[in-house]
């Protein structure tokens, strides 16, 4: 009996921490999503209404560019993220620790100074157009095609936004795919050895498949936090490359100022994620310690 | 007659500065059931991951129907495991995990085509198997929900499903219980007999050994100390190693004083054993079921019975002689304390040379001691563990 109590005890602070800053403010939110601007209370006469829904559709392009973006982040990150995570794991012990500092070692600083120094990299006059610049690559380029090209214009495009969610977020799908591997049983590679595989099939038939747990997690670790980004898009995007995040904070901190219409795009949002995340932790069923959020 | 299949050749392995296996001679027979058997650490597991293919010897052949396999690997030998842990695919059901090694493609020897079994001819197959090993109906079953002996014949027929000459086990029986284990032994010698296939055997444990082997390799230190039918390990150990991993034995030092005489305790005893050089130091194995009590007059040697254990078919009883203490098993209770006689039938001496294992194994002082500590009557067993003894209350 003493054992049966002794748990809860230890969870009030957690349960109470949760509740208090996390389903409260989502509470909030959902209120507020259907509240009306002018009446300012869901209870009042005319508080309920779905306007805010209904003006939603002038932003669909915002909406329609986040999940793009976020998607290609995802996809890029998995690209990049899988073959570095599979080639750490089978390295010796050293050398995973050497990885592992190198792959943490950015986010050991701040995240705004190292959005802004891949601005100083891809500026107009950044250290890629100037070294350009130096090797005489655009009077070349230009001398080919009759152009009169100074820079390369990279900030301000979807590319940048791509890249600055690909360097922010590439450990967050590292990681988990990385220790999933790890943890392989090494036996269950040599099983598949001497059943007749050759080592291609190895890989296909049995150490892609185990991952997939891993590969599940990073994603989500990197698609959600990609979807609502804002201040990646609004760095490298230049301003050109609004995203839902951007639109967000435009309703409650910039000058559109309206929170109800704000609460109304972050819960369109979240419902579409965690539609995502169910659909893809279904596809990947079966799997054990599928991940939800 | 027999066909060789397999041969290792003055096979030598080490790890940096460590020998795990120090120049193996072995050959194996076709169809035959071959059991490496040994201690851990003794060099059997490796042994088999040579033949399987998934260590090359440092030194030395392996032979596979005359060619040397040494460098070919695991995927091009037509050799199968099975893995101490079972290995099976956690993300495949049993149908699917059995059938992992028809799905892949294989190379014609003749045409050099790559080809492909039809889904039909591996329904068959799987089919089959499943029935082989008695686990029809669970194909669509995961393989985390099974308990540990289906999945161990879930490991069997995903290996012998590819139809391998040689299926390789590594103490497949290791991670049952005993009832279980029992089943599985029958089972596993009726299926390499059905299908008339090669096993070769890794285990620690000796009465498995001797109950399926045809041959039993005893490996001890990297070296092999002894090939032969269980019944010539059991009878005929070489040394006293073999002699004592091989059920109990008391080993005593002996003088042959000629064929067919061999002297213990100064008192000189008939037996079979023939060709030593006389007054050869030898070490004499005598087996505990081998010793007949008799009245003190009427023995060869006496001795005061110290230990008295009761084992259900018969008594284990440790007799000292002359400060000499051996391990009898007898269907008469002697008490503690007694005086008594034995005999000892010429059959039932073994005379074995003097190897580096003289001396290390088979007295018994240690075991009788042990049952002394319990049975005195001022021996507090609360004494060791003293923290834990309250909490039953």
């Amino acid at each position: 009996m003493k054992k049966r109590n002794r748990l809860p005890l230890f969870a009030v602070p957690y349960v109470g921490w949760m509740a208090l800053f996390v389903v409260a403010p989502i509470l909030m939110v959902v209120l507020y999503a259907f509240t009306d601007a002018q009446a300012g209370f869901l209870f009042s006469p005319d508080g309920f209404t779905l306007e805010n829904f209904a003006r939603m559709g002038s932003y669909a392009p915002v909406f329609l560019r986040s999940f793009q973006l976020a998607i290609v982040a995802t996809l890029v990150c998995v690209l990049i993220g899988y073959p570095v995570a599979y080639f750490m794991a089978r390295e010796g012990e050293q050398f995973q620790k050497m990885a592992m500092v190198i792959i943490m070692l950015p986010m050991w600083m701040n995240f705004l100074l190292r959005t802004y120094s891949w601005i100083a990299i891809l500026d107009r006059n950044g250290f890629i157009n100037q070294f350009c610049r130096a090797i005489g690559l655009f009077d070349l380029i230009n001398g080919i095609f009759g152009t009169n090209l100074e820079y390369f214009q990279m900030l301000g495009t979807p590319g940048a936004v791509v890249l600055g969610m690909v360097y922010n977020y590439l450990p967050f799908m590292i990681l988990p795919i990385y220790s999933v591997i790890l943890k392989l049983d090494h036996s269950l590679l040599e099983a598949a050895r001497d059943l007749g595989a050759n080592s291609v099939s190895v890989f296909r038939r049995v150490i892609f498949p185990l991952s997939l747990p891993g590969i599940l997690s990073g994603v989500t670790m990197v698609f959600v936090p990609s979807v609502s980004t804002f201040a990646i898009s609004q760095m490298m995007g230049g301003g050109t490359q609004m995203m839902l995040g951007d639109l967000i904070e435009l309703q409650f901190l910039g000058g559109a100022y309206n929170p109800y219409l704000g609460s109304a795009i972050a819960l369109v949002m979240m419902v579409i994620v965690v539609i995502c995340m169910y659909v893809m932790n279904r596809f990947g069923e079966g799997e054990e310690e599928a991940v939800m959020l | 007659m027999a066909k060789e299949l397999i041969r290792l050749s003055n096979c030598c392995m080490s790890f940096d500065d460590n020998v795990v296996l120090d120049n193996i001679n072995l050959y194996i027979n076709d169809q035959e059931f071959l059991t490496l058997l040994g201690p851990s650490g003794c060099g059997k597991t490796t042994t088999l991951r040579i033949i399987g293919g998934f260590q090359t010897p440092t030194s030395g052949e392996v032979l596979f129907d005359g060619e040397k396999i040494n460098d070919v690997p695991p995927h091009k030998r037509a050799v199968n495991t099975v893995f101490q842990r079972y290995a099976l695919f956690p993300h495949l059901n049993v149908y699917e995990n059995i059938a992992f090694g028809l799905r892949l493609p294989k190379t014609d020897p003749e045409t050099k085509k790559k080809v492909k079994l039809s889904e039909a001819e591996i329904k068959a197959r799987v089919t089959e198997m499943l029935t082989a090993v008695n686990l029809t109906g669970f194909e669509k079953r995961s393989v985390t929900s099974l308990s540990g002996g289906q999945q161990q014949r879930v490991a069997i027929a995903r290996a012998l499903v590819n139809r391998p000459k040689v299926l390789l086990l590594d103490e497949p029986l290791g991670a049952l219980d005993l009832r279980l284990r029992k089943d599985m032994q029958n089972e596993l010698k009726r299926i390499q007999k059905a299908m008339g296939i090669t096993f070769i055997y890794v285990t620690h444990d000796q009465e498995e050994a001797l109950a399926m082997s045809d041959t039993v390799v005893v490996m001890d230190g990297g070296k092999i100390q002894q090939i032969g039918t269980p019944e010539d390990i059991y009878n005929e150990p070489k040394n006293a190693f073999v002699a004592d991993f091989i059920g109990e034995s008391n080993i005593i030092d002996g003088y042959m004083r000629g064929d067919g005489v061999v002297e213990i305790f100064n008192r000189r005893f008939a037996c079979l054993d023939k060709g030593f050089a006389v007054n050869e130091p030898v070490d004499v194995v005598i087996r505990p079921e081998d010793v007949d009590i008799v009245p003190e007059a009427e023995g060869q040697l006496t001795g005061t019975v110290t230990s008295v254990t009761f084992k259900g078919v018969h008594y284990d009883i440790i007799v000292d002689f002359y400060g000499f203490k051996w391990l009898i098993q007898t269907t008469d209770l002697s008490p503690v304390g007694s005086r008594i006689g034995i005999k000892i039938d010429p059959d039932g001496i073994h005379v074995m040379k003097k190897s580096h294992y003289s001396g290390m194994f088979g007295d018994y002082s240690s075991y009788s001691e042990e049952y002394e500590e319990i049975s005195d009557a001022n021996y507090d067993p609360t004494e060791e563990d003293e923290g834990d003894s309250n909490e039953e209350t």
